[in-house]
This record gives structure tokens, sequence and C-alpha cells, in this order.
């Protein structure tokens, strides 16, 4: 087996949950430059981490996100039109209290990063951004938002941000709030008093593919520690357990959600991503938006597909896509067994030509060529809650 | 876990139970440990020749692939094609049911310059050190 060499501990930046973590015995690895759990041992590792989610609920500590706050600043308007110029997504279509999934283009209309904005006010977006990216996605906000009126404010480091995921998440968050919750659509949020600690974010969000919420408390120990474990102990009738970043990982896989540097980065366009849905061309001038209607002229020449293991072998990211007769057509950006579905699935940029579903690609691992179908995407779907009965 | 006695052991976190000219080889408890939950297994066929040092295998859990090497020369007699439908034993009993392959040592007295179980067990604890600090 061979050993991997990391950089020292010390150099690496940790959350305020870190000593936490390492407490509770969870393997820990640098992701992005941090220090952050992959497992925990514990919990009983990743694929049970993985299936807890899916089946009850499970917290992770994602404090790792980086947070940018823009407001308005000497008359009204002037935050929501920086935000509709740096992103792609409508944000005058939000409501004071809604998020939504949108990016950050580059003028060809690649990926600087995806980010969830929340409208906490008309004046006032709350961004929240990926932590490999943090200090590249500031340097270009603050550049790019130059000529509004607005103010520019990174807040990543007054946050711990802690995501309670799966069917019973509200059931335990509505142990820990006064906040009301039945109410709280997906993709909404709202504020309200977590283990104590008044006027907290909560937000409807995460990326598992399951309900769940994620919120922002006060970055010093005493008081992410506080909520960590009185979340852990509300969920206890539930079976929560800590999750790491390695099921994270397999869940936001499974439901077809894009990880900045494998489906998305500044070399993949939104049209390649295939997501068209979250970008909003009609809504006036963007940064990216010119870069993105050349794009579309040009004509695609790689889609975004997923992929299920026909042959026994696992696609991993980077491995290449080839056809038949050995040519190299694409590459897979994330790969791994899929806990939930029990088989070994991909997403991989391939030729429009191979992206119907049912064509056979065969993935190249360790120089032998493994068979892979082309299959409906997400992998996964969380079930419908049953319908109220109607009134008839 | 304990480590057996009669076991040798590499840095690279294999063991050899060898036998005369006969050896078994599998990963040890802690590679096991570090891995996750393994998932995948890829073994050599009956007759392929391993070199010491060198790779002769894949165990992958659903994080990473990790290579295995040989711990001495020889040749291939049995792999463990057991594995493939049930992985997860590697994680439960490494050092037992979980063999990764037998083979013919081309040079037996290979294996006494190996670390023998007292020896391994310091270089692991030395490592979970440095992983902890």
């Amino acid at each position: 087996m061979e050993s991997v060499t990391t950089p020292p501990i010390s150099e690496l930046r940790k959350t305020p949950l870190n000593a936490l973590h390492r407490r509770l015995g969870a393997k820990m690895v640098n992701f992005g430059g941090w220090d952050m759990p992959v497992e925990y041992p514990s919990s009983g590792g990743l694929i049970a981490e993985h299936k807890v989610v899916r089946g009850s609920v499970g917290v992770f500590d994602v404090s790792h996100m980086g947070d940018v706050r823009i407001r308005s600043g000497s008359k009204p308007g002037g935050a929501l039109a920086a935000v509709q110029h740096i992103s792609m997504n409508d944000a005058a279509k939000l409501a004071v209290g809604q998020a939504h999934y949108s990016a950050m283009l580059y003028p060809e209309g690649t990926f600087l990063d995806d980010v969830i904005v929340h409208r906490l006010g008309e004046d006032d977006f709350l961004l929240v951004i990926n932590a490999g990216t943090r200090e590249k996605d500031i340097a270009w906000v603050r550049a790019n938002t130059k000529g509004f009126d607005c103010v520019v404010e990174e807040l990543s480091d007054a946050y711990t941000q802690l995501a309670i995921q799966g069917p019973r998440a509200a059931d335990v968050m509505r142990k820990v709030t006064d906040a009301d919750l039945n109410g709280l659509k997906n993709y909404w949020f709202t504020h309200g008093t977590v283990c104590g600690l008044k006027n907290t974010l909560i937000a409807r969000t995460g990326y598992t593919g399951e309900d769940g919420f994620e919120v922002y408390v006060p970055s010093d120990v005493a008081s992410s520690e506080k909520v960590w474990t009185q979340v852990m102990e509300a969920g206890r009738e539930f079976g929560i357990i800590p999750c790491g970043l390695g099921a994270r990982n397999t869940l936001r896989l499974e439901s077809k959600m894009a990880l900045y540097g494998h489906e998305i980065s500044d070399k993949i366009n939104v049209w390649e991503a295939g997501l068209d849905r979250y970008c909003k061309m009609e809504k006036g001038d963007f940064v990216g938006r010119a870069g993105l209607e050349r794009a579309k002229a040009a004509g695609l020449t790689r889609t975004l597909v997923g992929l299920e293991m026909i042959d026994r072998g696992i696609a991993r990211d980077e491995y290449c896509c080839c056809s038949e007769s050995g040519e190299v057509i694409g590459v897979v950006t994330s790969g791994s067994p899929s806990p939930t579905l029990g088989k070994n699935i991909a997403l991989a940029y391939v030729p429009p030509a191979y992206s119907a579903i049912g064509t056979v690609v065969n993935v190249e691992i360790r120089g032998q060529k493994c068979k892979a179908q082309v299959v409906p995407t997400p992998f996964y779907k969380r079930p419908k809650k049953a319908a109220a009965p109607s009134v008839s | 876990m304990a480590y057996p006695k009669q076991f040798r052991y590499t840095k690279e976190h294999e063991w050899v139970d060898a036998k005369g000219d006969l050896a078994t080889i599998g990963i040890t408890d802690y590679a096991q440990h570090e891995l996750g939950d393994v998932v995948f297994v890829e073994l050599p066929k009956p007759g392929a020749k391993i070199e010491a040092g060198k790779s002769f295998g894949t165990v992958e859990s659903v994080k990473a692939v990790s290579e295995i090497y040989a711990p001495a020369a020889g040749e291939v007699l049995e792999a463990n094609t057991a594995l493939h439908d049930t992985p997860e034993k590697i994680n439960t009993d490494p050092h037992g049911a979980a063999w990764l392959i037998k083979v013919r040592l081309a040079n037996p007295a290979d294996v006494a310059n190996l670390m023998d179980a007292a020896a391994y067990e310091a270089y692991v604890a030395e490592k979970a050190k440095e992983t902890s600090a």
C-alpha cells in the first residue's frame, strides 16, 4: 500500500471544530488547504455515513466554505445590480428570504466558481462560495463590483457552517430552534434562535440531494462546539452521526451536483456542464454572457453525462473515456462506487454523439478498457414526500 | 488488532506468512484502517510473476486506489478471488480470511529481511503519531 505524503498540519487551515473532529477520532485530510474530516471511523466510516444521510440524518462541518456579503451603498439597488453583473442566475427574482444556485463566470462563459446566493434584504445579499477558490473569488468579486454602488465584505471566518442533512433533518432542527420550519421551503432561509444563539441564519439548503439545513453560527470555538453537541444530542433518537467530506462527495455525486475543479472549472462553460437552467441569458448583461453567446453559436463539442460501469472496475476522476477503437473521446470528472445504488458510477465529458442514454463507452482503468453505459441523471433522486390526502 | 508473530511486514503495509518457499501475502490491519471501506480488489492470475517492491494488484476504497507491492519475488499460485464478491472482508479479517495471494518465493531468505511484528508495530505507532501531530 502506498503512503501519501501531506504538508505539515500546521500549514493547513482549520475550522473552529477541528479539535472536536480530532477528539472524535476523525480521519483528517488536506482538502484544498484545509485540514478536514474525510470520515469518522467512530461513525462506521464513509458508507455508513452516506447511508445515514439517505435514511435518517447526518451532520457535516462545512465551515471551510466562504461567505461574501454584498450590500447597497448610498442608494437602494446597488447590491442587486452588482450581484446581477457578477452571477448568471436572475437575482431580481429572489424574494427576501430566498436563495438560489448560481455561478460566477469568466468572460469566456467558463466557471470562476459556483455559488448559493441568499437575499438577506432588498439591498443585502450573501454569497456562499467554495473553500478552495475563496481568495480568487473575493478578489474577483471586489474587482468586478468596483463600478457599482455597493459594499463587499468577506465573512468567511465569521461563521461556523453546519449542514444537517437527511429525511429526519427537520425533526432534529425543530428540537434546537424556535424558528418556524414548517413553512420553510427548499432554498428558502429564516433567522431564529438555535441552541440559544439568537438571530442565527437557517437555510433549507445542502449538497447531498436530501432535505436538510445549513446553519451559520458564530465562529468562536465555544459556540461552534455547543451547537454541534446539541444537534448531536437532539439527533440521537434518529441515529444521527457525524459525516465527513467523503460521504459529502458520494452523496452529491449520486445527485449530480457539480464540484468545482471537476464538473465545472475555468475550462468548462455553462452549456457543457448542463447548468443552463441556472443561467438567465434574458436578464440583461452579466460577466460571461457574451462568451456564452459565442459558445452557443460555435456549438457544443462535449457534454456532461452520467455513466454506470458494466465491466468490473471503478472509473475515477481524470480517467480517459475512449471509443471502441481506442480513440480518446472524453474524461471522467468524478467517479466512485455509489453506496445507495451498489453500482460504480461516474460523471464524464464526452462528445454529444456519445451522450444518448444507453450508449456504451469505454473507460480506461489502469491500461484496460472497461465498458460503461450512459444512464439518466441524477443517479439518485430523493423520494417525493407522500402527498397529503386530497379533500374531495 | 494484533499483528501475528509469525508474519513479516513491509513499510508499505503488506504482510507475508512464509513456510519454506510457500508464502501467503495480504495487507495489514493498519492498511485497511487507512483505506476505509474496501470496495474493490484486483489481483494477479496464477502463474503471474511478482517482483519485490513492484505493484502486483490494487485495493480500492470508496475514496481511493492503492497499489499493493510485492514483499518478495515469486510466482503466483493462487489469488483469493472470493474477495471479488466480498472485498469488505479486507476490513474485518485482513490477517486471515482476506489474504490476497499465495506465491512460491524465488528466494525464501528474502523474507527474513522484512520487519518482524514488534518492529512493524513500532513503525505504525510512529506513523500514527505523525498524523495526529
